[in-house]
């Protein structure tokens, strides 16, 4: 079975560690906040410049002051940190954040991501991704495995102009984990449920790199 | 102290003139300078170009100077919630630059540093990066980026005091500290206009020094783009 996109951010929720300093992108990304595992102390970033990110208020306690990058209606908890978007984006240049987790469109076997334009179609620009992707430590990205038309978005070269360069480390699809190797090519470390190396396989385009006997995800919500 | 207020939004932007560039606080749709957005309107003036993270929606902030066609080129890095921009982009009656968020806060915050220029990787490998110098530190390669050049900067605060001092609330802060310090002349709008003393000096986002016109806004929609809220529980 091909997961869920909750748990697919169930699956993200377990590359946190306890002190980790977290910038969540929009769309699923936004949902690993959800899962994130009891006993593990981390600090939600959001680039409009807020550290502490709470959950969504209660109704009839929206702030409009107080919104996440995505724009959504937010709260703060204790401990919690305001600055402007300068200061915001020099906490993520001088790599404070630990861990970026974003979606993309495509990714290629050497790490490049695109995620921000489709030429002549769709252009919404790249908010904070690019800034994000160019000098984060670590960067996990959250996506379909293939596209609609059923063509794979794990790539060997990107089709889609670049968010940024050999710097994607890991992708959690709905079929698989992937590792991406530092000379290249998608490493397959774990299958979803019931989904076979073979269907792993055809579903992706770039170099499939399986050592071994791969085992499948642990996955416990059912979303 | 110096006296930087004036009586309304009409009176703060009254020689923005048709051409000129503008910086506009605020992300999304939150601590955007409404006042002087609507002034701008009942003013006319056009062929701006206008430098703000977004562009609003389609009936509200920016999205209202598009309609009216008053904007020449946009430089922004999120521009996803405006059809009528997407639409204009698309047909080229409007002139976009996207660049990177991180980017555009600190050419901003170059300007008001007195900083020609910074280096960033953000956008290296990228059509961004295209007809930029690269210069390689540490093994690691950066895009030269220029401090932007703008007549006026529009903010929104949430306090301000008669000499131009402010203190921005919460997530509205954004890039209003920065652009503040950017313009050649500085408008600020405020939620909140008191007397000079009433603001704790440790408190102050803003010193007044880079002020220029300060007012009392009024009527503040601050509408919400994304309601989401928790469940209660009983």
């Amino acid at each position: 079975m091909a997961l869920s996109k909750e748990q697919i951010a169930q699956r993200i929720s377990r590359e946190i560690r306890d002190g980790y300093y977290v910038n969540l992108g929009i769309g699923i990304p936004t949902l690993v906040a959800n899962y994130i595992p009891q006993g593990i102390n981390v600090v939600l970033q959001s680039e409009n410049g807020l550290l502490g990110m709470g959950p969504f208020p209660y109704e009839g306690e929206e702030d409009p002051d107080l919104i996440n990058a995505g724009k959504q209606t937010i709260t703060t908890l204790p401990g919690s940190a305001i600055f402007d978007s300068a200061l915001s984006f020099g906490m993520i240049r001088s790599q404070k954040v630990n861990l970026t987790i974003l979606g993309a469109m495509e990714v290629s076997e050497n790490g490049d991501i695109a995620n921000w334009k489709i030429p002549g179609k769709m252009v919404k620009g790249m908010g904070g991704a690019m800034d994000l992707v160019a000098s984060a430590k670590n960067i996990i990205v959250a996506m379909q495995h293939v596209n609609k038309a059923g063509e794979s978005k794990l790539l060997p070269e990107c089709t889609l102009p670049l968010t940024g360069v050999k710097c994607v480390k890991k992708i959690v699809t709905e079929l698989a984990v992937l590792e991406v190797l530092p000379a290249g090519g998608f490493k397959l470390l774990e299958r979803a449920p019931g989904v076979s190396v073979e269907e792993i396989k055809n579903a992706t385009a770039g170099k499939l790199i399986v050592e071994g006997e791969i085992p499948e995800m642990v996955i416990t919500s059912v979303g | 102290m110096i006296n930087k207020v004036v009586t309304d939004a009409d009176e703060a932007i009254r020689d923005i003139e048709d051409g000129m560039t503008l910086m506009l606080g605020g992300f999304g749709l939150c601590g955007i300078p409404e006042n002087c957005i609507k002034a701008l309107i009942r003013k006319g003036t056009k062929d701006l170009t206008c430098i703000s993270n977004n562009a609003g929606v389609d009936d509200f902030g920016i999205g209202l100077m598009l309609q009216q066609k008053q904007v020449r080129k946009m430089i922004s890095s999120y521009v996803g919630e405006n059809a009528e921009f997407e639409r204009q982009l698309l047909s080229g009656e409007l002139e976009v630059e996207l660049i990177p968020q991180g980017t555009l806060a600190t050419r901003c915050m170059a300007a008001g540093y007195g900083m020609p220029a910074i280096f960033t990787p953000a956008g290296v490998g990228t059509e961004v990066a295209e007809g930029k110098e690269v210069r390689n530190f540490n093994g690691k390669d950066y895009l030269m980026e220029m401090a932007f050049d703008a007549d006026f900067a529009i903010v929104k605060a949430w306090k301000g005091d008669t000499a131009g001092n402010l203190i921005y609330r919460s997530t509205a802060r954004n890039f209003n500290p920065v652009m503040a310090m950017a313009g050649k002349v500085t408008i600020a709008e405020v939620e909140e206009l008191v007397a000079v003393g009433e603001l704790d000096p440790d408190s102050i986002h803003t010193p007044g020094i880079f002020v220029h016109r300060v007012f009392q806004g009024n009527n503040y929609e601050k509408r919400i783009e994304q309601r989401t809220v928790t469940e209660r529980r009983l």
